[in-house]
């Protein structure tokens, strides 16, 4: 698929199809991959397409745009990048005319930090991926335990057993938006079916108010407000964030949990209707906190109450856009 | 003075941290907080942790936190309650001017109060790295210049027990900042890890009372602790192999189109600046409660922000995140050895580690020494 991915982004520029391509670049530490441009085919080269590519780069389009007036956009995108696209699109931020979208089916991106804690802090030296005969994918982790000086470990990992959450309850791993498209969408949808994507929603859900707030006040007091989440959205591109407000202070901006809890919240909020998902928020953010049982809730709200999947159609009208006299209104005049 | 060299054995840290609460008024160790490793205050050895490479979170914040109270007031009505914080005021004059119904300032300061700050914490377990960061905020915040009393009375009398890097990470490069794995610049007191026990050197009068009570370290204990010394240090990259170079190269790179190639990546977040054990930007602003008290907060505050340079015109002179990284990378190599004689950044690898996107300062500045 990579050797694709460059092919296709050597014929944009000869085409003159593309000035600009955003994509992928090989990290400089085991299993990452960094966000990069090209901006000719000579570059073609240093593009990568991998499961450790875990940024949305939608997130990157309208800073790119801006940049870069008159010039065509090519972007790399995966089911949940080109559904922020749409949205993109649908909130007339960019015109579907000025980018070009190489979709490419995802099989998901790998969480580090659930490698970290299955290693126990240990230091990944290497990680390759291999598919077996039976079609799955493997990683297979070269490791140096705390203290252990002279020696690696190995160890082999199925993918599926260290995918982020964000993706193992994916159900657009296609691109629902694209100008050519590397992979097989109907294999790869059949391939990886999605359980029951709301379960941890639907777990913290159950519990009493009591229970909630003992899962979310341990997980927001992790955040040292340094907006990771924010910067990784596609959907964070207000020109002045609310957090951001200071004439006259808006919120609270210490690491105190009010502080914390209220910023996460209204972030979320802010994005109801709009986020697709993918989890770059909650993959960006250093310190772990759980931002997906937050947006995952919403998404699934924004589905029942509204029967709206963001970022599928540009025609379609976003519920917070419109208005219907049968809207939903229970949880506006009997909240639980 | 000479070095003096000591045998700890592992069995007694727990008496050794127990006498030093005898004579400081607080221990702070690395000690897991809601699932963190982190520099915390101890109420027992048993929770300190000394098999790490090192703590996500920097221990600067003993020092430097990331948010404190500057002084809390309180005054007499009759203001109507203020939206919270009201930020532009001259509170000595008369109290903030957040009173946005009525854009004046009634009322009358009747109380003021300053935060209690005590020094005299002993910092164990600390790496090379993040004890020489205490020495590089040394000279910001406690120099002819500028004496910051908050910051001075949190680290009077403070002694800082530091422990060598006998494991160091693929991302750690300390040497190329002028530092070492071993390096004990910032401490009182170096720890070597042998195995069953720690051998202690002593690098001030200090950290040589702290380890009084311990036996002489014998020959071949000080020769293993060479030999790891010298591991170490093999392990570790040289991303640069000169810095004064650097920092004349970046004396001429404020208009370079380097900055237009690595920019691009940024997302503007403040990871690397808020895990940086040196950065020491801050913002000052007031919170007020209805009942008429409030109080003026210090807080940590990052250039990688549109907010830190926006000027009250609405101009900004650092629009994008060219600018902002430009800023990181000049100040820490640049500006900072400048004023200072040496370069901001101690090598510990948190921002390449923890960076969202990968954006690695090490191919910043070995690509500027390429140019």
């Amino acid at each position: 698929m990579q050797d694709q991915l460059r092919d296709i982004a050597v014929k944009l520029f000869k085409d003159g199809n593309a000035d600009i391509i955003i994509g992928y670049e090989a990290g400089t530490l085991p299993l990452r991959a960094s966000p990069c441009i090209i901006r000719s085919a000579e570059q073609a080269d240093r593009l990568v397409w991998n499961m450790n590519c875990g940024s949305n780069l939608a997130a990157y389009l309208l800073p790119v745009a801006k940049a870069n007036p008159g010039k065509k956009l090519g972007i790399l995108a995966k089911g949940c990048d080109s559904r922020s696209i749409v949205g993109l699109i649908k909130e007339r931020q960019i015109e579907r005319e000025q980018v070009f979208v190489i979709g490419v089916v995802c099989s998901g991106v790998v969480d580090r930090r659930r490698l970290d804690n299955d290693l126990d802090g240990a230091e990944i030296l290497e990680a390759q991926y291999s598919m077996l005969d039976t079609g799955y994918w493997m990683l297979d982790v070269e490791y140096r335990a705390f203290g252990a000086e002279h020696q690696v470990s190995r160890i082999q990992y199925p993918v599926s057993s260290i995918i982020h959450s964000a993706c193992s309850t994916c159900q657009h791993k296609a691109p629902v938006l694209y100008d050519v498209l590397i992979g097989e969408p109907a294999v790869e949808q059949a391939s990886l079916p999605v359980a029951n994507p709301y379960e941890q929603v639907e777990t913290i859900g159950s519990k009493s108010a009591d229970e909630r707030w003992e899962y979310f006040a341990p997980e927001m007091s992790k955040c040292i407000r340094c907006y990771a989440c924010r910067g990784a959205c596609p959907f964070c591109y207000c020109n002045q964030c609310f957090i951001d407000q200071n004439q006259p202070q808006w919120f609270g901006k210490t690491t105190e949990l009010s502080d914390t809890m209220i910023f996460h919240l209204v972030r979320a909020f802010h994005v109801a209707g709009r986020c697709v998902n993918c989890g770059a928020c909650a993959r960006a953010c250093p310190m772990g906190v759980d931002l997906m049982s937050l947006t995952k809730k919403i998404e699934k709200d924004m589905n029942e109450l509204y029967g709206y999947i963001a970022g599928m159609e540009i025609e379609e009208l976003a519920p917070f856009t419109t208005f219907k006299e049968d809207d939903p209104q229970e949880f506006i005049v009997e909240p639980d | 003075m000479g070095m003096e060299e000591k045998i700890i054995d592992k069995s007694e840290i727990g008496a050794f941290l127990s006498k030093i609460k005898e004579s400081y008024r607080t221990v702070i160790a690395p000690v897991y907080r809601n699932g963190e490793l982190s520099f915390d205050r101890i109420d027992s050895a048993d929770e300190v942790v000394l098999e790490f490479s090192n703590t996500k979170k920097v221990p600067k914040s003993i020092f430097f936190p990331q948010e404190e109270v500057m002084f809390a007031y309180s005054r007499i009505p009759p203001n109507p309650p203020l939206l919270k914080g009201g930020s532009r005021g001259d509170l000595l004059k008369g109290g903030p001017s957040g009173d946005l119904v009525k854009g004046e300032i009634k009322g009358e300061i009747t109380e003021i109060k300053e935060p209690v700050l005590e020094g005299q914490v002993v910092l164990f377990g600390v790496r090379p790295c993040d004890a020489r960061s205490f020495m590089l905020l040394d000279k910001v915040f406690n120099s002819e210049d500028y004496r910051d009393t908050y910051y001075i009375k949190r680290r009077e009398g403070a002694r800082v027990i530091g422990l060598a890097c006998t494991s160091p990470r693929q991302t750690c490069f300390c040497t190329t900042v002028g530092s070492g794995p071993f390096n004990h610049d910032g401490m009182d007191l170096l720890l070597v890890d042998l195995g069953d026990k720690y051998l202690a050197e002593a690098v001030t009068d200090h950290g040589a009372e702290l380890m009084s009570d311990f036996p002489a370290a014998a020959e071949a204990d000080i020769q293993k602790k060479s030999d790891m010394r010298e591991n170490a240090e093999k392990r570790m990259n040289l991303v640069v192999a000169d810095l004064e170079s650097l920092r004349d190269k970046l004396d001429t790179m404020f208009g370079s189109d380097l900055w237009n190639q690595v920019h691009f990546k940024c997302i503007g977040c403040a990871t690397c600046t808020y895990l940086c054990p040196t950065c020491h930007c801050f913002d000052i602003y007031e919170e007020e409660e209805t009942d008429n008290s409030g109080y003026r907060l210090r807080l940590w505050d990052s250039c990688s922000f549109s907010l830190f340079t926006l000027h009250t015109s609405g101009h900004n002179p650092r629009l994008s995140t060219k600018e902002r990284l430009r800023q990181r990378i000049m100040h820490k190599f640049n500006y900072f050895f400048h004023n200072y004689g040496e370069s901001a950044c101690v090598g510990c690898g948190r921002c390449v580690q923890n960076c969202p996107v990968n954006l690695d300062i090490r191919d910043v500045i070995s690509s500027i020494a390429r140019l």
